[in-house]
């Protein structure tokens, strides 16, 4: 709630909004408290008198009645109206929604289009059909100026709960023998709600508008009764030699109207999850690094990380989820980067590059050196040029990184563009070598197709021809087969490795999966809680692991040949990452922990291998 | 032994490509005929790819969806109209991803007590009583109860999402991928888990995965799905060990395992489900495929003993 308010007033506009509606609102309620003359009476002898005159502040209208009582009284006839008609349209408009959305098929089908002519209609239309029916009179209008908002809420909420309607926990409600009504109000209403509640706040501007309108007409509220809109018809009369009886309401009516919109999308916005989560704040080009002292290569390495950490800062909290990462790779060797999610494997990924959204992502230690050149800290247009030329990134979910809108070969063409000169046509015979390359069937043919033509293993061969595009030394590929059928994964798995050894390409392959590490990477590092926890050979380290940690997840995998069995789980969760323990993140789970695996800095030690523990496995 | 569900011929197509009058122009037939049985007390592995018509042959186990044609026996009982709360008494579901399949916006006491109230139509008192022990048996605490589903983890909603279809105390549960968007060290505690509850509660488990290495720890017998039909079905031991059907060989051979050296299983993907070949949907990617498997589709027939395989020339 507390964030809700800061994220709302952090928008002026949306404040000032509040502020001026809040005074409105007050003084509407006011009003019968308030030493107000009576506006009902006429003083034929002081008709149309000025603002500021004696006894009558905003002076009086064509009858001699007091402007200002007028106007407080108008007002709350008119806020009031446009409440319940926002109110009453809301709830009709939902309702007929909401039964729309879930059942869906032919209920969906006649309940819109019905709503769909309605739509049709010109709402004033509509509403003067709607009032000569019932007969001019406030209350009248007020139904009119409901019924003709009822699409509005019913299209908006239908949209909604066709959403819902999808989801899972319909499916399991009806599972635990809800019928249809008890769906409809317990499981999709409070879902819809919030949704609901603020199309209503942010329509109150209207129906006020609309009622006012129908008022100025001569159908709304009748005489001497006013509200707002029969305030300004009453004046149009006099508009040239009195404007300030016109003036004034109108200027009221903007001030209300204005003041809820500027309201309604400053909720809007505050209540977007994705503005919540920071993700409609631009992140910047590149990583926001803030270290101190760059630590001095430690070795050799095409590609190497020294010491790296990032993390997030949100608000107050830290998550440390890159600490002090050092890894290396030589030009033609594959590193598989292995960890459950959370541990940091993807964060390490996109710091080289420095891809990690900032906000909330900071780079606060480390280096990551090509070819001795620190890229942490480079300046944008430098690592921009390495980006895909040198260093390359396949996605897990290519559907989520091609561009929806464009050819496969478009795309393919601009990737190379970017860093090459060529012309178009050249490009394009590029991109059509490319998807030779990484076994496109059919490849000329798929130039001209868009990526959701596509199946997920299609889709994610492109991905890997974009990588190769500009014939990178490096490819860190994320998860790539993670979203893919197995036998489709092992096609990926298979080209990737027929790639590297022809081209000597270094591919970083961060996974979750023991089996794809052990067919297809010639190191391995295990990351437990933002750090490396072991690392070496993968034939050792799967053979015969160091770290409680490795040992375990790798027993609790189950393994495809090993028969019927009860697989041995590690207990409790892995540690969130702005509380990590001291010592050893692992030791509350670990069942060789000891009271020194709690204090201090445990070091990852050794040589060819390397652990960070200090009761490790037997190790030949 | 019993039978515990029994399906016969169950199939299920969905019209495509509408006319703007008059009928569908096409079906696309998601499940063609199954016919399967599962004893009483037996955990069945389902294994396919995606799009092989797995979830649309659990939703239709438990009522979720109906049938176009063919029917359900569960326990000797025909349960001829999919309706969710005749089903759900004695069958239940557990969802893949167990944020999406919990309200956001209910409390744990009120997604667990729904069953209570609508199925068994349990008075307070009971309610409460029978809670603890769902609890108790998922292995998760009662303060808990008052809490939303944002604030737990996966493995803690998915053994919530796991109470809750055990509240409804049906016979068998039908779990859909109950493991595969968690992480491995979580994933075996909740395979455990469901182990313990099937003894506990004597369950009968219909467990559905891509994932051959999970299917094969935890099932009796396995059917391998593709392209909407079984083509291989067979005790879990033999399945992979030792396949029948081309298709099992080839997902067999893909799983990635230690030690093992890559293996692509040949090229190509699924068949066009809108332009089904006419004979088996597998000849395009079989390296033993002949003439007579791109024209006659196979049936179901037994290999060996009690494994079965869909294939004109079985291995």
């Amino acid at each position: 709630m507390n964030l809700f308010a800061a994220l709302l007033f952090r928008n002026r506009l949306a404040a000032a909004g509040a502020v001026v509606l809040s005074i409105i609102g007050i003084l509407a309620l006011l009003t019968p408290v308030l030493p107000l003359q009576d506006p009902y009476t006429t003083h034929m002898g002081s008709r149309y008198l000025l603002p500021l005159s004696p006894g009558h502040f905003l002076g009086t209208d064509g009858l001699g009645r007091d402007l200002l009582s007028r106007l407080m009284w108008g007002t709350r006839l008119s806020l009031a109206v446009g409440v319940v008609a926002a109110v009453g349209a809301g709830t009709i408009g939902s309702a007929v929604g909401i039964v729309a959305g879930y059942f869906g098929g032919r209920t969906d089908n006649i309940i819109m289009r019905f709503v769909d002519m309605l739509m049709g209609f010109p709402y004033i239309l509509l509403a003067l059909a709607i009032v000569a029916v019932l007969g001019p009179g406030l209350m009248n209008a007020l139904i009119a100026v409901a019924a003709v908002n009822v699409p509005f809420f019913a299209r908006n909420i239908r949209g909604i709960t066709v959403g819902l309607a999808h989801r899972e926990f319909v499916d399991a409600a009806r599972l635990s023998g809800k019928g249809h009504l008890k769906i409809l109000v317990t499981e999709l209403l409070p879902n819809a709600l919030p949704v609901i509640v603020i199309a209503m706040s942010t329509t109150i501007g209207w129906m006020i508008l609309e009622t006012a309108g129908l008022s100025f007409l001569g159908l709304g509220s009748q005489p001497p009764q006013a509200d707002l809109g029969s305030m300004l018809g009453e004046a149009r009369s006099a508009m040239i030699t009195s404007p300030h009886t016109s003036m004034v309401p109108g200027a009221m009516i903007f001030l209300i109207v204005m003041s809820i919109n500027l309201l309604g999308d400053g909720i809007r916005d505050a209540l977007d999850p994705r503005l919540r989560s920071g993700a409609l704040a631009r992140p910047m080009a590149a990583t926001l690094v803030r270290r101190k002292t760059v630590p001095g290569p430690t070795g050799e390495g095409l590609l190497r990380l020294d010491d790296l950490s990032a993390q997030f800062h949100v608000g107050k909290r830290v998550y440390r989820a890159v600490s002090e990462v050092s890894l290396a790779l030589a030009p033609g060797e594959c590193v598989g980067l292995i960890g459950e999610s959370g541990s940091g494997k993807s964060v390490t990924a996109l710091s080289v590059m420095g891809l990690v959204a900032s906000p909330p992502g900071v780079i606060t230690g480390g280096a990551a050196r090509l070819e001795g050149e620190d890229l942490i800290g480079a300046p944008y247009e430098r690592l921009r040029s390495l980006r895909g030329s040198r260093v390359a990134y396949i996605f897990q979910d290519p559907l989520a990184t091609l561009h929806p809108l464009y050819k496969i070969g478009d795309q393919l063409a601009e990737a190379i563009r970017c860093h090459h000169p060529i012309s178009r046509s050249e490009a394009r015979k590029r991109a059509l070598k490319l998807l030779a390359d990484v076994h496109m069937p059919n490849a000329a043919a798929r130039l001209d197709v868009f990526p959701h033509e596509l199946s997920g293993g299609m889709r994610q061969r492109v991905g890997i021809a974009m990588a190769l595009a500009n014939e990178p030394d490096v490819i860190i590929a994320d998860e790539p087969t993670t979203a893919l059928d197995v036998t489709v994964q092992a096609q990926i798995l298979a080209l990737l490795d027929e790639l590297r050894r022809a081209r000597g390409l270094a591919i970083l392959f961060i996974t979750h999966d023991f089996g794809v590490v052990g067919q297809l990477c010639d190191r391995v590092a295990v990351m437990y809680a933002g750090r490396i926890v072991e690392e070496g050979p993968t034939a050792e380290v799967l053979a015969a692991p160091a770290h409680p940690y490795t040992a375990r997840l790798i027993a609790c995998v189950p393994e495809l040949g090993a028969g019927r069995r009860r697989l041995p789980a590690i207990p409790g969760l892995p540690p969130a990452v702005d509380r990590l323990p001291e010592g050893c993140a692992f030791a509350p789970r670990c069942e060789k922990a000891t009271e020194a695996c709690t204090k201090g800095e445990i070091v990852l030690s050794g040589a060819q291998r390397r652990w960070r523990c200090i009761h490790p496995e037997p190790v030949a | 032994m019993t039978l515990a569900l029994k399906t016969e011929a169950l199939a299920k197509r969905f019209p495509a490509g509408r006319r703007l009058l008059g009928g569908p122009r096409t079906f696309v037939h998601a499940v063609r005929p199954v016919t399967l049985e599962v004893r009483q007390g037996e955990t069945l592995g389902v294994v396919g790819e995606s799009g092989c018509g797995k979830s649309t042959l659990a939703r239709m186990l438990v009522g979720l969806l109906a049938p176009s044609e063919g029917r359900i026996e569960i326990e000797g009982r025909a349960l001829d109209k999919a309706d969710p709360v005749a089903f759900g008494k004695l069958i239940q579901y557990v969802f893949q991803d167990p944020q999406s399949s919990l309200n956001p916006r209910k409390t744990i006491r009120a997604i667990l007590e729904a069953p209570l109230r609508n199925l068994h139509g349990m008075g307070r008192a009971a309610r409460e009583t029978r809670i603890a022990e769902l609890l108790a048996a998922v292995n998760l605490r009662e303060e808990f109860l008052d809490r939303y589903p944002h604030e737990f983890s996966g493995g803690q909603a998915q053994r919530i999402g796991i109470a809750r279809a055990l509240a409804a105390t049906p016979r068998i549960l039908v779990l859909d991928e109950p493991v595969s968007a968690l992480d491995v060290s979580v994933q075996a505690q909740v395979l455990n888990l469901l182990a313990d509850l099937k003894a506990e509660f004597g369950l009968t488990y219909i467990f559905i995965s891509h994932d051959l290495a999970v299917v094969e720890a935890v099932s009796d017998r396995i059917a391998v799905l593709y392209f909407g039909s079984v083509v291989e079905e067979g005790p879990a031991e033999r399945v992979f060990a030792r396949p029948r059907h081309p298709y099992t060989q080839l997902l067999a051979r893909s799983a990635p395992a230690v030690g093992r050296p890559l293996a692509p299983g040949g090229e190509g993907e699924l068949p066009d489900p809108l332009d089904p070949p006419p004979g088996c949907a597998f000849a395009g990617r079989c390296p033993k495929a002949t003439d007579i498997c791109r024209h006659t589709a196979p049936a179901l027939r037994p290999i060996e003993g009690d494994q079965l395989a869909a294939c004109h020339q079985p291995l």
